[in-house]
């Protein structure tokens, strides 16, 4: 045995020893008391990432997403987006003004809302710049910093439809502008569209009210869109006949085509899936098994199919889906694995209940060009080395 | 801008909307015009809604000194914020810069935009006589605007933005194998 591991046997042996008996003489004295709200172990340290920049109120800080089991992500470590700050919003003096293109111009207090009908539904958020990075020459280096800008909670609100009849939107409506409470006063136009049923005025988020990142007290809901037209702090609904091409779906949120043109309102979330174990920056203990899992996820609906490859994409098996499988929500795979310990290209491919497959990088980057900049969902691969290590493929 | 294929399906779920169209649960309050108008303007990109006001670019000019330029570069170049000025010509190159006047498509947005969010630090501080003479700068900036044009809720729209015609809507999937869910 060499030193090293000696010693570290020696200490291993000295916590068990207090772990499990105490020192004789001073017996087991009782842990920490009660608390009114609950904190996690302190051994347990995985948080959301950022990048450090000059307006830290512009940005995003990503979900560490191999960090998470099942399909919800915690409140605390859920993505942030924001273009000028959380806000500090007291709810009983926060309104909703619904107007423009409507019987009766409304304003609801959380009150009001909170006495609507409500469901409570799980659903994916993903920001539309999310992956914005797999565009690029290089790839993201792990799951956080390249697939991070995604989340899956449990949402309580009411159905907009049933918030929107109580103002009677007018037929000559078919667009409606979002207004959020942030500094900017956020500006998104929503297409009336069937997409719409599922949407919610959301107030709930995992069981507690929503986190102010998230947009406490009252966000919009579009499940299977993209997380900026979801506006958070919402404070306005205003109907009329046309967009209002705001900054935020022109200048941002578009994805500028190698022609020079620009696809603008591309709102909903396509097909996308990641292996999150292993994946880069990860060290596999040597060969054996182990457990391939990871999330995928749809604005389509339903996750029907996933398919891992361990070769780099030449063939392809089903992985297990974690059922219920729920519409617009992560779904947890899970494929077990008997590593051999040799170089190994690991990757996953959803489908969804449209037919529609997730496409490799190089098929979106054919299409698309490089400098799309948002709505990227190839598939992302893994190059586990014969040490162990993970890294992104093309590191 | 070419109609978006979204519209298609636009007003059909407007239309189950109508068709129940008496309030059900009687929740929330009218409100009068004042009380909407105290939640602020709302600007279209046809300029529905725009304020009385105006300004030309060397009102705009002083506007942007005072309040805009230690974010966004003296003379739009960038430096905290974004460049504003510039890119013309870059859209369809391996480094595309995109601006107010490389890409946005309309004029309206800028005023929209600044109203509502900018300065950064101090949104919404901005009188609408000052929105429309700094917008009037950035448009100038972009040899978009004469220095002296005067900008206000008749002229603004009428603006015409290099990119007016460089968005085009979601063809979506265009990638990816439309398959069998399951063979
Ligand atoms: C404190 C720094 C700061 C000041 C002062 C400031 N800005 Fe900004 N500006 C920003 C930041 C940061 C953003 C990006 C915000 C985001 O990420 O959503 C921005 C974005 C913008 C944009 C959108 C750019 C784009 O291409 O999307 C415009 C236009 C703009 N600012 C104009 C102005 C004008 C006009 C003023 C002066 C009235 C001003 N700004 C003052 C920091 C500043």
């Amino acid at each position: 045995m060499k030193r090293t591991n000696r010693r570290r046997v020696l200490q291993l042996g000295a916590g068990l020893g207090s772990g499990l008996l105490g020192k004789a003489e001073e017996g087991r004295a009782p842990g920490r008391p009660l608390s009114g709200y609950g904190e996690r172990s302190k051994y347990v340290k995985p948080v959301r990432t950022m990048r450090q920049t000059k307006t830290p109120q512009a940005g995003s800080s990503a979900t560490p997403l191999a960090d998470m089991y099942g399909i919800i992500t915690p409140s605390a470590l859920h993505y942030e987006r924001h273009h000028a700050g959380v806000p500090d919003i007291d709810p009983e003096r926060h309104t909703l003004l619904i107007h423009g293109l409507v019987e009766r111009p409304l304003l609801l207090t959380m009150e009001d809302i909170r006495r609507l009908p409500s469901v409570s539904r799980i659903h994916f958020l993903e920001c539309g710049g999310n992956s914005g990075g797999e565009w690029q020459e290089k790839t993201g280096p792990d799951a956080q910093r390249s697939y991070g800008l995604a989340s899956c909670s449990e949402w309580t609100g009411v159905p907009l439809r049933l918030a929107l009849r109580e103002a009677g939107v007018k037929p000559e409506a078919k667009w409606m502008i979002a207004e959020g409470a942030d500094a900017c006063r956020m500006q998104r136009s929503v297409p009336l569209t069937q997409d719409l049923d599922d949407a919610l005025l959301a107030y709930g988020q995992n069981g507690e009210p929503l986190r102010p990142e998230q947009g406490f007290p009252l966000r919009l809901l579009t499940p299977g869109w993209e997380g900026n037209v979801q506006v958070k702090w919402l404070r306005r609904l205003f109907f009329t006949a046309a967009p209002h091409y705001t900054r935020d779906e022109t200048s941002r949120y578009s994805d500028l085509m190698p022609d020079g043109k620009a696809r603008i309102f591309t709102l909903m979330q396509e097909a996308k899936s990641l292996v999150t174990f292993p994946s880069g920056g990860r060290r596999l203990a040597g060969a054996g098994w182990y457990e391939i899992t990871g999330l995928a996820w749809t604005g389509r609906g339903r996750i029907t199919r996933v398919e891992v490859t361990l070769d780099g994409g030449n063939s392809w098996q089903d992985a297990r889906l974690d059922e219920p499988v729920l519409r617009k929500a992560f779904t947890r795979f899970r494929l077990p694995w008997r590593w051999d310990g040799k170089d190994a290209v690991i990757a996953s491919r959803a489908t969804d209940e449209s037919g529609y497959v997730q496409p490799m990088r190089e098929q979106l980057i054919a299409v698309r060009g490089r400098n799309s900049g948002s709505h990227f969902n190839g598939v992302k691969m893994w190059r586990v080395q014969a040490d162990g290590s993970v890294t992104n493929e093309d590191a | 801008m070419k109609t978006l294929r979204t519209a298609v399906a636009l007003g059909l779920w407007t239309a189950g909307l109508v068709a129940a169209q008496a309030p059900k649960y009687g929740v929330g309050r009218a409100v009068s015009a004042a009380e909407i108008g105290n939640y602020g303007i709302m600007v279209g990109a046809d300029g529905k809604g725009l304020p009385e006001g105006s300004g030309t670019a060397v009102e705009g000019k002083a506007v942007y000194a005072a309040k805009c330029g230690n974010c966004h570069g003296a003379k739009g170049e960038g430096g905290i914020g974004t460049a504003l000025v510039g890119g013309k010509g870059t859209l369809a190159t391996a480094k595309p810069l995109k601006t107010v006047g490389s890409y946005w498509p309309y004029a309206t947005t800028v005023w929209d935009y600044v109203h509502r969010a900018m300065p950064f630090d101090r949104a919404g501080t901005l009188k609408y006589d000052e929105v429309y003479s700094v917008v009037a700068y950035v448009l100038f900036l972009n040899g978009i605007v004469e220095e002296k044009q005067v900008m206000n809720a008749s002229t603004l729209p009428k603006v015409r933005m290099p990119n007016r015609d460089g968005f085009v809507p979601d063809p979506r999937p265009d990638v990816g194998r439309m398959g069998k869910a399951r063979e």
